[in-house]
């Protein structure tokens, strides 16, 4: 029971998160279209790193 | 956590490393190093040609530059004849104008003097012809004088449309 | 990379084609039944049909009849370590039991597998006994190196990229300076992890030494996502070891190449208070040597694992939704919810071939990176 409320949370964090990432680089890419690439692949990287840490979080309360 | 730590499997974990280590040795022989060294020498191959193309664009504009400028020194040159060509004709022309000139006052200097040399001996030709007419009239009117005035003049006049019909 | 990208929309293409067929093929056989050959058709079943799929398994099996009770499958080899030493044997001896009925008696110890996983009895006991913590009283758990289905899926990628790149390499080889054939595809890809993802993150001068792991590792990865997407039913790099393997590469990678200049940074931190020094090495060296490779297995395991739980449980649905929406519409929803997982899926697959390829290469081009500046 805790453990799905802590994953709810976990999951609440984690969307927070990439929502702002994926926000941010829309905004990013909206203002300078000729850094999309540069962006996308920072973007991809700091939800990756975003994930890691919810799954983490995940695994460990599992 | 307990659950994840009771899925792992040594084993599996142990031939994962085994195959991975094994698979990189093979791919690193048989896959990557030719394909990489394949790749960077077709990327050199077109780096170089892509240089020697800009090299010889840059001779190129050399060789117009220097296209250019012997043309321009040949133009120069031709300028600089055909001056030289205008000159001479002009000094030609001058020269022989003055030669011309020379020769024409020279000769007319000795026509001129032809002419007067002419001119003197026809005179002299002249004033000896009018001293014997003179001296052949004066003789007539002297013989005439002796008979008759009137006759006398008559003659004299005659004599001397005679001697201007000569 | 205008080639690039069109050589990977048609992979998509080929494999989202392959992914019906999955989505066709998985949708039977949870009807058909798990390995014991029950019929599948309550929740409990299905879940427990699912956690059976996401485990490995000891012999490949594609269906079970159940009009017949035949099994379709082919047996692997078993290789254990027990406490007699090392025994190997097919696993056509368990006769498909998973439970812990069938007992083997392999040149001295008895073994039995319950829920893929084999345990040797102590003597005289005929049966696994498990306390309250599931931990089995009266049997131990042996070390097992079997050609496990995994393992098996392993060496098919092995011989897959083997074959592929080696046939590039070949084409060079042989003067061709423009790949032919399945070489058209393949060298963009090697060209994207090369430009994309090796270079940028470790840097023009030291990216050489490690293109070979990290290409290796990169398709790797992605071959073994894309079968598990496949009826083949493997589940590679959604097995905890697997990625718990190629996470500890990296880290003995980067810690075997690390500068000078890194370890400086990492242990004694310059321009920083002498006593807050101690404290951030030992928080530099928990997240190097725990934290990153710990995010890399957790999340590649977690990815797989849930994808494919989300596309089992998603064709499943025809079977729990039958009683309230009849066959025909709940056949359908689960087609097309399962059609659009896959394609997600198929993005997953090659997401986090990249997101690990590319962590592994930023973490390596940390460690090798020379600071210019000293502050």
């Amino acid at each position: 029971m805790y453990n799905l409320i802590g994953a709810g949370l976990i999951v609440i964090g984690g969307g927070i998160g990439l929502g702002q990432i994926g926000g941010k680089a829309m905004e990013g890419i909206a203002r300078q279209p000729e850094a999309a690439g540069k962006i996308q692949t920072a973007m991809i990287i700091i939800g990756a790193l975003l994930e890691g840490l919810a799954f983490g979080a995940l695994i460990l309360g599992k | 956590m307990d659950q994840l730590l009771n899925d792992f499997s040594p084993g599996l974990f142990f031939m994962q490393i085994i195959i991975l280590i094994i698979l990189i040795v093979l791919m690193r022989a048989f896959a990557w190093k030719p394909i990489l060294g394949a790749l960077s020498t077709r990327e050199e191959g077109i780096q170089n040609a892509l240089d020697s193309a800009e090299k010889a664009k840059l001779e190129m504009q050399n060789l117009q530059a220097d296209n250019q400028k012997l043309l321009n020194e040949a133009r120069a040159e031709r300028e600089a004849m055909l001056k030289e060509a205008r000159e001479m004709k002009n000094t030609m022309i001058d020269d022989a104008k003055t030669e011309a000139e020379a020769q024409a006052s020279a000769m007319i200097a000795q026509a001129q003097a032809a002419i007067e040399s002419e001119k003197k001996a026809a005179m002299a030709e002249l004033k000896s012809h009018v001293a014997g007419l003179s001296v052949d009239i004066a003789e007539k009117v002297v013989r005439q004088e002796l008979s008759n005035k009137d006759k006398q003049l008559a003659l004299v006049d005659s004599l001397l449309g005679e001697a201007k019909l000569n | 990379m205008v080639i690039a990208k069109k050589s990977i929309k048609l992979l998509a293409v080929l494999f989202m084609v392959f992914g019906m067929f999955t989505v066709q093929a998985e949708n039977d056989t949870p009807q058909h039944g798990d390995v014991s050959g029950n019929q599948v058709d309550t929740p409990e079943e299905i879940n427990s049909y699912i956690q059976h799929h996401l485990k490995d398994s000891h012999d490949f099996h594609f269906y079970t009849d159940n009009s017949t009770g035949k099994h379709y499958s082919f047996p692997l080899p078993v290789i254990v370590w027990t406490s007699e030493g090392l025994k190997t044997f097919m696993s056509s001896a368990f006769h498909h039991d998973d439970a812990g009925h069938e007992i083997v008696d392999a040149g001295g110890v008895k073994l039995t597998k319950i829920h893929s996983k084999i345990y040797e009895l102590n003597p005289g006991e005929t049966e696994v006994a498990f306390d309250e913590e599931h931990h089995a009283t009266n049997a131990s758990k042996v070390i097992d190196f079997s050609i496990t289905k995994s393992v098996f899926g392993m060496l098919v990628t092995g011989l897959i990229m083997l074959l592929g790149f080696g046939a590039l390499a070949r084409g060079y080889k042989k003067g061709n300076t423009i790949p032919k054939g399945v070489g058209r595809v393949l060298e963009p890809l090697v060209l994207y992890v090369r430009d994309e993802i090796a270079r940028p993150n470790i840097g023009e001068k030291k990216y050489k030494k490690f293109m070979s792991f990290l290409l290796t590792v990169f398709f790797f990865i992605w071959i073994l996502n894309l079968l598990g997407l496949t009826p083949l039913g493997f589940n590679v790099t959604g097995q905890i070891a697997v990625t718990a393997a190629m996470a500890i590469f990296t880290v003995v990678i980067y810690m075997f190449s690390g500068t000078k200049d890194f370890w400086a940074h990492t242990l004694w931190m310059p321009g920083v208070p002498v006593i807050l020094r101690p404290i951030l090495a030992v928080i530099e060296l928990v997240g190097f040597v725990i934290i990153k490779p710990f995010s890399l297995l957790i999340r590649l395991f977690a990815n797989i694992t849930a994808g494919h739980f989300v596309v089992m449980s998603l064709v499943a649905l025809m079977i729990t939704m039958k009683a309230s929406f009849g066959p025909a519409a709940s056949t359908g929803m689960s087609l097309i919810l399962t059609l659009f997982i896959m394609v997600i899926e198929l993005l997953v697959a090659f997401l986090q071939a990249f997101i690990f390829t590319m962590l592994s290469s930023l973490f390596i081009g940390m460690a090798v990176e020379e600071h210019d500046d000293h502050h």
